[in-house]
């Protein structure tokens, strides 16, 4: 429901006219906004004026090695007030690019606002880090604890991923993630077994999900309701269940063996890398995995060619013999285990029990993750390293003492997210049947 | 439940329908439980409301059994008994007596009895009346609570219903109750102005501060068509963190105190406490009240309504009709943000007098469901605000009493939202789902519709 269309002149950039970046949208007809060079602008401005001119004469030095890799690396030393005045100059040439593209009728191409972003985010890192009491923080264990954080987000998200792409708005996913922690806990505590537990946490959002789709597709009720109403669901039942069963027995129901983490040897060595792709739980290179599946199975196959077909025009996918509902229902289902999978990651890998709430709104930011990425596996799980990114800068800034409150790095992700669905920053577009019940004619 | 509009506008769309039955049917029950048809409202008419089921023979009895009514009812009792269960199977004694189940299930039926209406005892004597207290004024304090804690309820209740009815989904309640928490609060521990004007004064700030805050997601909606679930999720947590910002500056923060907590209030910005001071019950609860009472006048006497409603049905056609969406969208925003703002002023003026981060509690995400069990009709949604603040006030005396930990009222809460919304469920438990004729001609009306949307 787009009411004004702030300029309705129609793109007539023809693809020919478009020397190197012709193919990205300048075909598809539609106008090209101001939208992106003027925000773009405005914050290379705030930029330049915050993060250059008002920037600390401190030098913010970032840690690259840790003790544990197998060569050092030394450390990057940036002067806060230089570094951010090249960074933010750099980003002004890129606005005035757009501001250039737009006068001549073309948008602006997507690696300029990715290299815009990252620009944007390392200044600001460089200004937060330049301005704290001890300007020092270490960059390996940043990226390193933003991975770890960003996990349950991850498979958050590509739960949500699956079940929009199929034409389910999945609001449950919190309930997914934290009846996927407490049956991981009580699980593997009673069976000894954190792998057993793994499975029955991924059983128990499958089910969660289950009850989303029945609900949503069988009694056609409406899907942010019954998503609503099932993390107040879920919320309610875990707590009744660990006030009534787990601290009544700790020992026995609320004390899950742990998933170690597992080192792949001298590859886990490399800086920075390491890390992040060899040095997880169990958890942690499942995630790589999913992804890596989701995003395949979604572009790559037939089958995802249906789900996105059943996603975008149920009645087509139908007259073509797609089981629309069916389709549905089980993507629907396979969405719920995976962030099942993501929630045990609280209480066998994060933690090693239950509380209340555990998953602490995580669900919602892996919503959020899922938008900003733009309905895509890659796009989510990016966006959700982004907010892990966030919440554990919010962790590090509160300890090396910096001029941002806490508070604002933590609204930081849904601010972002905002500016996001707000179309500020590009424009994400949801599967066009998601949330519309298919009701066979 | 005042229901005015509906009848009429159900018949017109049951006639012309009546052959396509047992698609219809479903169909129908979306448009009614997507309060309004907020995702796809033209796609679905409106018939499940009245209980005129098609098909089915209309014998009063028939009627009385499959209308909503009945079905909310049985929703409740659906829920109150799955809640018993729950709390049966983690109680000792059942436990106990099942290990023997075989040799005498009486034991163990009469256990399962006992825990579940122990625990739903204890929530009645906690919320309504309770016999043991001495003299009248202690027998009713229950009631008090009850009330207490439903007056911040009900008016962010009607904040989502009344969005709801414009077709959106206002999701933002906990953040606007916070916005407003945080404005009232702070009028009425910097200020100091004279008895009732300062009152005044803090009502109207709690009130704009919410306005602002939902109308903020109307604007934005209208303007780029983001959808609101995603930016009112997202508000919540910014005024979440907004407020615990605040709460650590000096402007906020109580002097010599470390933790995040306001100054108390004037007593001159209090809500006056309406039964003396053996009550927490406050003039709050007064306002909320005449604030339903705006509500239905709005939503069924005033133009502005008749567009909101427009709007909600189909948005399309109000907007062919010249009414303006953008600006609908917008007030309505505005307004449901003013409701729960009175909610936000409710708690730090009428039962906190201080301002903490959990000003807004889990009032905001509970509106939800109360507006959807009251069906988004204002005194619909007055009645489930009552319902619910009862399971609130209950549940506490209900933990001390039986054990049963609070949560259960959560449970019991979702899963009455969850029956409601899906009538046949209910129906088919109950066995009171309408025989149904042969829907030979079930298909033809919804074929042209389908060929013509793919086309």
């Amino acid at each position: 429901m787009s009411a004004t269309a702030t300029s309705p002149l129609p793109g007539r950039g023809s693809p020919g006219t478009a020397p190197e970046t012709g193919k990205i949208q300048a075909a598809s007809g539609k106008p090209v906004l101001w939208k992106t060079p003027v925000v773009l602008s405005a914050l290379g401005i705030v930029a330049f004026v915050f993060f250059g001119l008002m920037g600390s004469g401190q030098t913010a030095k970032f840690g690259i090695s840790t003790g544990g890799d197998f060569f050092q690396l030394p450390a990057l030393e940036i002067p806060a007030m230089a570094g951010g005045i090249v960074l933010s100059v750099l980003m002004l040439g890129l606005a005035a690019y757009a501001v250039y593209l737009k006068t001549q009728n073309r948008p602006a191409p997507a690696w300029l606002t990715i290299t815009f972003t990252v620009l944007f985010v390392a200044a600001f890192l460089i200004w937060v880090v330049g301005g704290a009491r001890t300007p020092s923080i270490s960059l390996a264990g940043l990226i390193a604890g933003s991975v770890t954080l960003a996990v349950p987000l991850v498979f958050g998200s590509l739960s949500g991923v699956l079940c929009e792409r199929v034409g389910v708005v999945n609001i449950a996913i919190e309930g997914q993630l934290l009846g996927g922690a407490f049956t991981a806990a009580i699980v593997a505590s009673i069976t000894q077994s954190p792998f057993v537990g793994l499975l029955a946490a991924a059983v128990a959002g499958a089910a969660v999900s289950m009850v989303l789709a029945v609900f949503s597709i069988k009694y056609l009720v409406n899907q942010i309701i019954v998503g609503v109403v099932l993390n107040v669901l879920v919320s309610g039942v875990t707590g009744f269940l660990f006030s009534t069963v787990m601290q009544e027995n700790k020992a026995r129901f609320n004390s899950p063996p742990g998933l170690d983490i597992v080192e792949i040897p001298v590859l886990s060595g490399i800086p920075i890398i390491g890390p992040i792709l060899f040095k997880q739980s169990v958890v942690g290179y499942l995630m790589y995995v999913a992804v890596i599946v989701v995003w395949v199975g979604l572009f790559k196959t037939k089958w995802g060619l249906r789900v996105r077909a059943v996603g975008e025009h149920p009645q087509a996918a139908d007259t073509m013999g797609i089981k629309v509902n069916a389709t549905r229902f089980w993507n629907v289902t396979l969405g719920g285990a995976i962030a099942g999978i993501g929630g045990s990651f609280f209480t066998l890998v994060a933690i090693d029990s239950f509380t209340k709430e555990i998953s602490g709104g995580r669900g919602f930011i892996a919503l959020a993750a899922l938008i900003f990425g733009r309905w895509n596996p890659i796009g989510a799980f990016f966006a959700a390293l982004l907010f892990g990114f966030a919440d554990n800068l919010q962790s590090i800034v509160t300890i090396i003492g910096t001029p941002v409150p806490s508070q604002f790095m933590a609204m930081l992700p849904y601010l972002v997210t905002v500016l996001a669905v707000a179309g500020l920053v590009g424009r994400s577009r949801p599967p066009a049947a998601s949330g519309i019940p298919y009701v066979k004619g | 439940m005042p229901d005015e509009d509906r009848p009429k506008h159900v018949d017109q769309h049951a006639k012309p329908h009546e052959k396509s039955v047992a698609a219809e049917e479903t169909a129908a029950v979306a448009a009614v439980d997507t309060a309004g048809g907020a995702i796809s409202p033209s796609a679905v008419p409106a018939t499940a409301q009245s209980g005129k089921l098609p098909g089915g023979p209309d014998t009063l009895l028939r009627k009385i059994f499959t209308g909503s009514g009945v079905v909310s009812v049985l929703a409740v009792l659906l829920a109150l008994i799955l809640g018993g269960l729950l709390i049966a199977a983690t109680d000792e004694r059942v436990a106990t007596t099942s290990g023997y189940l075989f040799a005498r299930p009486t034991d163990f039926l009469s256990a399962v009895w006992n825990a579940a209406t122990r625990s739903y005892i204890a929530l009645f004597q906690g919320s309504v009346f309770n016999p043991r207290g001495s003299g009248l004024a202690v027998q009713f304090a229950p009631l008090m609570e009850t009330l207490t804690i439903a007056t911040p309820l009900i008016t962010a209740g009607l904040g989502v219903a009344l969005a709801f009815r414009a077709g959106l989904f206002n999701i933002g309640a906990q953040g606007q109750i916070i916005m407003a928490g945080i404005l009232a609060a702070w009028v009425g521990f910097a200020l100091h102005l004279p008895l009732g004007l300062h009152l005044l004064l803090v009502l109207v700030a709690g009130i704009v501060g919410g306005a602002l805050w939902g109308g903020l997601v109307g604007l934005l909606k209208a303007r780029t068509g983001a959808h609101e679930v995603i930016l009112t999720i997202m508000f919540n947590y910014i005024a979440l963190y907004f407020l615990r910002y605040l709460l650590n500056t000096p402007a906020f923060q109580r002097p010599g105190e470390s933790n995040p907590i306001s100054p108390i209030l004037d007593p001159t910005a209090v809500y006056p406490q309406i039964f003396g001071s053996q009550y927490r019950l406050h003039l709050g609860f007064i306002l909320a009240i005449a604030a339903t009472v705006l509500v239905w006048w709005l939503l069924n006497r005033s133009t502005v309504g008749f567009e909101f409603r427009a709007v909600g049905a189909n948005p399309k056609a109000a907007l062919t009709a010249g009414i303006n969406v953008s600006r609908s969208t917008i007030l309505v925003m505005a307004i449901a943000g003013a409701l729960a703002g009175m909610s936000g002023v409710a708690q730090v003026a009428g039962t906190e007098k201080v301002l903490t981060d959990g000003v807004a509690a889990t009032y905001g995400f509970d509106a939800i469901t109360v507006a959807l069990l009251g069906r988004s009709t204002p005194w619909g949604t007055f009645a489930a605000g009552l319902l619910f603040g009862a399971f609130r006030a209950g549940a506490v005396q209900m933990q001390i009493q039986t054990g049963t930990p609070i949560d259960i009222v959560l449970v019991v809460q979702s899963l009455i939202v969850l029956f409601i919304a899906a009538p046949p469920l209910v129906r088919a438990i109950f066995g009171l789902n309408p025989r149904r004729k042969k829907p030979a001609a079930a298909g033809k009306s919804q074929q042209a519709a389908t060929t013509g949307g793919a086309a």
